[in-house]
């Protein structure tokens, strides 16, 4: 790990002597709303910026620990002025921020990550489906499970969360109809402590596989230690479970940013507003490992088939939890009802929190 | 060898006015040591740390405003740790002013004229004086240990605040995230020289309070009732005040005051009510408090040194690398030396070559 | 493993850390010293051991070294308000955020890295009994030290000379040193036990809950700890209690939320009545059940004034200067 690091930031600091000087003036910068060492979200995001130092030899800066609420401004503003081209936001609370600092520094480029405000011409917003992966997953658990229950230790009721339940169970039905998927909503992102007992009560409830959308590896150890099968979160959490992880939904940033650095440089940014999938790399799935082939080989067809885009999870006939009809046969979600999804679909044994 | 104090027969001046300098000077060497230790040069990190945010206008507007509610708690706990009242929960009290002085905007939102401001300000202030006066009944009535009720309290506070902005509150065009509607233009507060930078009315908020809380506890009757109860109950009973009523008035005023901050934070800069409003402010503001030796004038000062901290901290983190952690241990070394040295104010300090029998460490 | 005996263990590992931190500072407020650094004391235990015990490969030494370090971070604390006579909560204050920021510049070497379990230790067939097995012959070396603890703490308050010592220093310290007892030295190793304590108790989180470190990963408990010991008036049995039933309202809370009513259909109508309503509760307010729990039991507690007080260290929190 530390050796890897420290290869890592020689061979930026070559890169950056070979490249920097054409394009040296190009800088871009990222805040954070966790430490870069949570090893989730915020560990994954500054990964794309390492790639960015590393492929693109540009100057980065960075921000950790930033605070959703006034702090973020000030942030912004200070990054703003202190030369960076392109800024990365990378929490849904730096929505309105990014927004006002975008109004008032036009030359300065904005990307904030899972909002939905384009208020100024420089401001794109960016997301990936990392509900895609999450198919694969509740296929994986059908396959495997012996209980035909899962447990899902689940953060905050927002949107992607439920997407993420939503698709896990669609996946499992596509195996088996009476899958059941138990959730426990622990009100947090980070605490190792309670998503461990999150996932010990869930296990002693008869689950059989454990799944995450929370950011540490200690469901994962758990896991482990009472011997069953668990998914991954954010990064490749194998070291936690070597014999324990099935696959881990990976995020996987740099693609993207460097794409979108590169285009500052080349002076061919533009605004958009993206939500990439397995087909541009943003979603990497971790190796799958600890299951029979054959399951190995279902999940890699349905990684494929998604990833060209061939096949989309949330395509009907889909039944919402209350028995109504959401999407008739062959019908397909669309992206406003999917960004703003605040209800459950047939089978998960929970009440949404509302 | 071992340090002996001995009380001196009155306060030194000469160190009440040096010890803060002294405790500076002391945080410098330290967090000069600590950057060395990093592989920083430490004239850099201090220049970052404590003259860069300086040098320039919008800076010093950011500056007021994360040092605004840092003030504002702070003198409000002033008085309410003078009176020797444990209020750790401000915090809460932050979160409560802003959930109810948030209802005209978020609940009346058809309601839009010149008189939102200031109700929701009253409302704020009430929110706040009435979460705190949970801990303060129960300590009256009950005897309840202060320190600990305000602190469960806050974690209270907080996740109502959450369920509220998650469900009943929430913006019904947000795409279901959390967070209310944006205010209307009545519910903000005005920013106070919008030209030059964002900073808003809280900061004035906080110096009238600075200045009527120093007015109140230097030159009233009440203020000489809150410090003599504070340093004897005893004496206080034989002067005929009550540590009852005490107790509530240190909570009222303080809690009351940590909800005008929790309101402005939210009228000023946020515009919103949401889930992530709740920061530590009512926490860094005990400290804040201490820093200031518990006057009010010496916790404006505080406030600005400690908001420096944390604007510096971003600076230092952007040009040099140092972690964010950094900041904190640094707020951490600065409230030890400011403590340590205010020893001096009281005590003589001897170091004695030989232990006595029973020596210390 | 039947599911009544998993939840009682899960309860157990939630209360360990608990019960250990709170121990120490029992006796540090028994001496009449209140620190409120138990977070920042027990987040550095936390770190010094996942750190030694990876850089060792002895979970063991890993735990050594937390409790060393918890009693030598506690020491800087001990120097300012005992020596310097400083305010004792703010110290206390800043010893959490001292604890908090140098642990987590510490730790960003551990981050990612998978630690090392302390293993538990199985008695053979006495572990097999049927639910209570495991949860008394089936656990963590940590969690029988806890039970230990308490046990010697209690012994050692109320039946030894030295724990009369300590108890008169922290209800009257003038009447202490005027007995020549030295106020200091006892106060000085009090506060180093509760260090030391505080070290074990992160020990134990970075170690054996969560085999792992990630900053702040004490997420709040050495306030729980600290709630606990005014909770149990001062008294060490009373510790032991609060910190299971601390434990257990937040692991019924998850097995609330995660177990289904289809599951329950087989109660009578009423109680299934009565769980649906439960289930129905917005989780914000089953995580809050916790606190204000606490808050209830402190005011049952502290209802009866007398009890209290007889109880509550007199001196606690208050300053001393020795004079001569």
């Amino acid at each position: 790990m530390k050796k890897t690091l420290v290869t890592l930031m020689a061979s930026a600091a070559i890169a950056t002597m070979a490249v920097g000087a054409a394009k040296a003036d190009t800088k871009a910068c990222f805040i954070y709303v966790g430490p870069i060492g949570d090893f989730g979200w915020s560990y994954q995001h500054d990964q794309g910026r390492l790639a960015v130092e590393k492929e693109l030899g540009v100057e980065t800066a960075y921000l950790e620990s930033v605070p959703e609420g006034a702090d973020s401004e000030r942030a912004l503003e200070r990054f703003a002025r202190s030369g960076c081209d392109i800024i990365f936001t990378t929490s849904f609370g730096y929505m309105d921020a990014t927004n006002k600092v975008a109004g008032k520094f036009k030359d300065v480029k904005f990307e904030h990550a899972t909002g939905y405000k384009r208020e100024h011409p420089n401001v794109s917003t960016y997301s990936s489906k990392f509900y895609e992966g999450r198919y694969v997953q509740g296929q994986i658990a059908a396959k495997l499970s012996t209980t035909g229950v899962a447990g899902y230790i689940a953060s905050f009721p927002i949107p992607e969360v439920v997407r993420g339940i939503n698709s896990f169970i669609l996946g499992a039905q596509s195996i088996n109809p009476d899958f059941k998927l138990k959730v426990v909503w622990v009100n947090t992102w980070f605490d190792p402590g309670k998503e461990a007992d999150a996932a010990k009560a869930l296990i002693d409830q008869g689950v059989d596989i454990i799944t995450q959308h929370t950011d540490s590896t200690a469901p994962m150890q758990v896991a482990a230690e009472r011997g069953i099968k668990a998914f991954g979160q954010a990064s490749d959490m194998i070291q936690f479970g070597k014999e324990t992880q099935l696959t881990s939904i990976i995020d996987d940033w740099a693609p993207y940013y460097v794409e979108r650095v590169k285009a500052v440089m080349d002076g061919t940014w533009e605004q958009q507003d993206v939500w990439h999938g397995m087909d541009h790399g943003s979603v990497a799935m971790a190796p799958y490992t600890n299951m029979p082939d054959d399951v190995k080989a279902l999940a890699e067809a349905t990684q494929a088939k998604i990833t060209a885009k061939e096949f989309e999870p949330f395509t009907g006939p889909i039944t919402k939890q209350d028995g109504s009809e959401w999407l008739k046969e062959g019908e397909q979600a669309d992206i406003g009802t999917l960004l703003g999804m605040n209800f459950y679909v047939m089978g998960v044994d929970d009440t949404l929190p509302q | 060898m071992r340090i002996e104090l001995t009380k001196r027969p009155q306060h030194s001046v000469l160190f009440s006015a040096l010890s803060p300098f002294i405790a500076l000077a002391l945080t410098m060497i330290a967090g000069g040591l600590l950057f060395a230790a990093l592989g920083k040069n430490p004239f850099d990190a201090l220049y970052y740390y404590f003259i860069d945010p300086l040098r320039e206008t919008w800076s010093l507007h950011e500056l007021a405003i994360k040092a605004a509610p840092l003030i504002l708690i702070a003198v409000g706990l002033a008085v309410c740790f003078s009176s020797n009242n444990w209020n750790i929960g401000a915090e809460g009290q932050f979160v409560a002013g802003a959930v109810v002085g948030s209802i005209p905007p978020v609940l009346f939102p058809d309601f839009q004229m010149f008189l939102v401001l200031p109700l929701m300000l009253i409302l704020g202030v009430a929110g706040g004086a009435a979460y705190g006066a949970i801990p303060a009944f129960l300590k009256v009535r009950f005897n309840t240990n202060e320190i600990l009720t305000s602190l469960m309290l806050v974690y209270v506070a907080q996740l109502f605040n959450d369920w509220l902005v998650r469900g009943p509150w929430r913006n019904p065009e947000g795409f279901s995230f959390p967070g209310t509607v944006r205010f209307h233009e009545y519910a903000i507060l005005p920013q106070i020289w919008p030209d030059s930078g964002r900073a808003h009315w809280g900061f004035i908020f906080a110096l009238v309070a600075a200045v009527a809380a120093w007015f109140m506890m230097s030159k009233t009757l009440k203020g000489f009732e809150v410090k003599v109860l504070g340093q004897s109950p005893r004496a206080g009973r034989f002067a005929g005040f009550s540590s009852s009523r005490m107790v509530f008035f240190a909570f009222l005023v303080s809690g009351g005051l940590a909800g005008l901050a929790g309101i402005s934070e939210v009228a000023g800069p946020i515009e919103h009510l949401n889930e992530k409003i709740s920061i530590g402010y009512g926490f860094t503001a005990i400290i804040v408090a201490f820093l200031g030796r518990l006057n009010p004038l010496g916790i404006v000062a505080a406030g600005l040194v400690l908001a420096l901290t944390y604007l510096g901290g971003e600076a230092a983190q952007i040009s040099l690398g140092v972690s964010d952690k950094a900041a904190r241990v640094f707020q951490g070394m600065l409230l030890f030396f400011v403590l340590a040295t205010d020893t001096l104010i009281h005590y003589r300090i001897k170091l004695a070559m030989r232990s006595h029998a029973s020596g210390g460490a | 493993m039947g599911t009544l005996e998993a939840i009682l263990l899960t309860i157990a590992t939630a209360a360990t850390p608990l019960l250990i931190a709170a121990i120490g500072e029992l006796v540090v407020e028994r001496s009449g010293v209140l620190n409120l650094g138990v977070e920042g004391l027990m987040v550095m235990g936390a770190v010094a051991g996942f750190g030694m015990a990876y850089l060792s490969g002895s979970a063991w030494v890993g735990v050594i070294c937390a409790i060393i370090a918890g009693a030598l971070f506690s020491l800087l604390f001990a120097f300012l308000v005992l020596t310097l006579v400083t305010n004792q909560v703010a110290t206390g204050l800043a010893l959490t955020l001292l604890g908090l920021g140098v642990s987590g510049m510490i730790g960003e070497a551990f981050i990612g890295l998978p630690g090392i379990r302390l293993e538990a230790i199985s008695i053979p067939i006495l572990s097999d009994i049927p639910l209570v097995g495991k949860l008394l012959f089936g656990q963590d070396p940590i969690f029988y030290i806890s039970i230990v603890l308490t046990i010697v703490v209690m012994w050692f308050l109320f039946r030894t000379r030295a724990g009369l010592t300590l108890r008169a220093v922290g209800d009257s310290h003038g009447s202490a040193h005027a007995l020549g007892i030295s106020v200091m030295t006892v106060r000085y190793l009090a506060i180093m036990f509760g260090g030391a304590c505080a070290g074990l108790a992160g020990a134990f989180l970075s170690l054996v809950y969560t085999p792992q470190w990630v900053e702040n990963m004490t997420a709040g408990r050495g306030w729980i700890a600290l709630a606990l010991v005014v909770f149990a008036s001062w008294r060490p049995l009373r510790v032991l209690a609060g910190a299971y039933l601390f434990g257990a309202i937040t692991i019924v809370q998850l097995h609330i939320q995660a177990i289904s009513l289809a599951e329950l259909e087989f109660l009578p109508g009423v109680i299934f009545w009565l769980a649906s309503l439960v289930k129905s509760i917005p989780s914000q307010f089953l995580s809050a059940l916790p606190y204000l729990a606490t808050v209830i039991v402190l005011v049952l507690i502290s209802r009866n004034r007398r009890l209290t007080m007889m109880n509550t260290p007199a001196s606690l929190g208050k300053p001393f200067v020795p004079s001569r």
